[in-house]
């Protein structure tokens, strides 16, 4: 991973549909060049996936988001591996972090409804052999979510000047 | 009631900005993308911003003094010679305005007499040949080409030059351009400003936006320093365009007179606006201007993907090494700057500014910022590559 690669990973984590053109115009490359890049970067696993971010409040959609705080007892061998693998095999779960702080880990879960969210957690998450303890909490708004501020009434507008 | 009679013809003589127009017409219709505004898409510096909350919350809601906080001079007196090997006195010679704006008024107000000449480089930024008028001066353009990389170049310089001039404008890295004028390019034209003993107003205000080489100001030449006004500001350098401040730097006789002015007209530069400043320099010298690097880079990006892509689209685009414009040529499509802008907003919603609002020499150009997204800025050439299959002359 060289610097021409990290360029070209902060130009596609800002836009994905980008082109590689695009990208060789702005680092003054080859296209060829960051197009093999771009490939390189796929195979080996550090480019994983091309998605889009959706503002969930303009959609109809009305899924609900929980963060669950996991308090776990790790395990002799492997820490907080195992257990951190169990959760995150599940499909309803999107992120599992390990954390610093007062609990272990932090699992991020999507539902249909709470009722569904609250089914996972009571009857897979908190029932699993090593987890000591679990709080929930629904995300009520987003305003800014992967560095894009959804909530118009706070992006800015530039006043005309001359 | 007639107001014709009470105004100034002075004031009467003078056009409203050629960019503004632009934005009037832009703004009489929705959806329009605008490539036109002319100041930084990034805040101001967090730590600087929070430096000036700090020092409101602490009650420095006074003047300053007229130059200036002191603590304030003394660190663009470093920072001027840190970044370009100049040497003023805090005390004596530095003053701080409102604006790099407000600083060249009071240079064309302290230099000119009546009919006084001063060279201005067409095409230039918006406000230098109004205020030369305003002064009693007379404006005088020198065509600065394409061919020459908008440089001011030696022959035309000469031609334009009269017993009647003062002083030379020297706008550099150049709005509307993007063009800088290098050490040697500089140097070659020193000799002339000597010979005709003409004095120097620099303009220096985007002197941090250059890429791929370090600004040089023709101060630090020799015998410049003597005959030269330094004219620079925070807005570009640490995108700090809202609290309007600048500053000059000169030699102790012309600061003085220049201070009188600045002392009846404007007292002080805004406190809070001094602090922030303050902290953007203070800072940017400990980190070896890290802010700074960051938007010079992204903007760098930016300028070398819109000079790439409009040259593939069909438009001459000369490679601007300064500021955050590209001016590329659109007469080979049969019509000049204007026309080309006016039918733009019109078919393709999308507003660029017309050459000639920088001067006639600018006419068969336009002038787009890329003070914009990457996204806004792809958006915008996929309309003007539409625009131009459409419109191009065949041959």
């Amino acid at each position: 991973m060289n610097d021409i690669d990290k360029k070209i990973l902060e130009i596609l984590k800002n836009d994905s549909r980008i082109s590689a053109g695009a990208i060789a115009a702005m680092l003054g490359m080859e296209e060829s060049e960051v197009a093999k890049r771009i490939e390189d970067m796929q195979d080996s696993g550090v480019l994983v996936k091309y998605t889009a971010v959706i503002n969930s409040e303009l959609t109809q959609d009305e899924s609900v988001t929980a963060l669950i705080e996991v308090k776990v007892t790790p395990q002799s061998t492997h820490g907080f591996d195992n257990i951190a693998r169990e959760i995150m095999a599940y499909e309803e779960v999107s992120s599992v972090y390990l954390m610093s702080g007062a609990y272990d880990l932090v699992v991020i879960v999507e539902g249909k409804t709470i009722k569904q969210v609250a089914g996972f957690i009571s009857e897979k998450l908190s029932v699993m052999e090593n987890v000591l303890s679990t709080a929930t909490h629904f995300i009520l708004k987003k305003y800014k979510s992967e560095g894009i501020i959804l909530d118009k009434k706070y992006t800015k507008k530039r006043e005309v000047m001359a | 009631m007639n107001y014709d009679k009470y105004l100034s013809e002075k004031v009467k003589t003078i056009k409203p900005s050629g960019i503004r127009k632009f934005f009037d017409m832009a703004a009489t219709s929705k959806d329009i993308i605008s490539l036109g505004v002319g100041e930084p898409d990034f805040e101001t510096p967090w730590g600087a911003r929070e430096r000036a909350v700090k020092s409101i919350r602490q009650g420095e809601t006074q003047y300053t003094a007229n130059s200036g906080l002191i603590t304030l001079r003394k660190r663009i007196a470093e920072y001027q010679n840190v970044r370009y090997g100049l040497s003023y006195d805090p005390e004596k010679e530095i003053v701080v305005t409102v604006g790099a704006s407000e600083a060249i008024d009071l240079a064309f107000r302290s230099l000119i007499d009546p009919g006084d000449e001063i060279i201005i480089p067409d095409p230039s930024y918006v406000s230098y040949a109004p205020g030369v008028v305003m002064a009693g001066g007379v404006p005088v353009g020198v065509k600065c080409e394409m061919k020459d990389k908008f440089a001011l170049g030696v022959e035309n310089l000469k031609k334009a030059i009269t017993p009647k001039t003062k002083a030379i404008v020297l706008p550099y890295p150049n709005n509307p351009t993007g063009a800088i004028m290098t050490k040697e390019e500089l140097e070659a034209i020193a000799p002339i400003i000597l010979e005709n003993d003409l004095m120097v107003i620099s303009d220096e205000i985007y002197s941090e936006l250059t890429y791929g080489m370090v600004h040089t100001s023709i101060a630090s030449l020799p015998n410049m320093r003597e005959r030269t006004i330094v004219i620079n500001g925070f807005s570009k350098a640490f995108a700090m365009t809202g609290w309007r401040l600048g500053y000059f730097c000169a030699p102790e006789p012309l600061t003085k007179q220049m201070l009188k002015i600045h002392q009846y007209v404007i007292m002080c530069a805004p406190t809070a606006a001094q602090y922030c400043a303050l902290e953007a320099l203070e800072s940017g010298l400990k980190n070896n201007f890290a802010d700074v690097t960051k938007m010079r880079d992204e903007y760098d990006m930016r300028r070398r993907y819109l000079v790439h892509e409009l040259n593939e689209i069909g438009l001459e685009t000369f490679e601007p090494r300064g500021a955050f414009y590209v001016f590329p040529k659109v007469s080979s499509l049969g019509m000049n700057g204007e026309e080309f802008a006016s039918r733009l907003i019109k078919e393709q919603k999308l507003a660029v500014v017309p050459g000639n609002a920088f001067g006639d020499n600018g006419e068969d150009f336009v002038r787009i910022s890329y003070a914009y997204s990457i996204d806004s800025l792809q958006k915008a050439m996929v309309k003007i590559k539409e625009f131009v299959k459409r419109n191009v002359i065949k041959k």
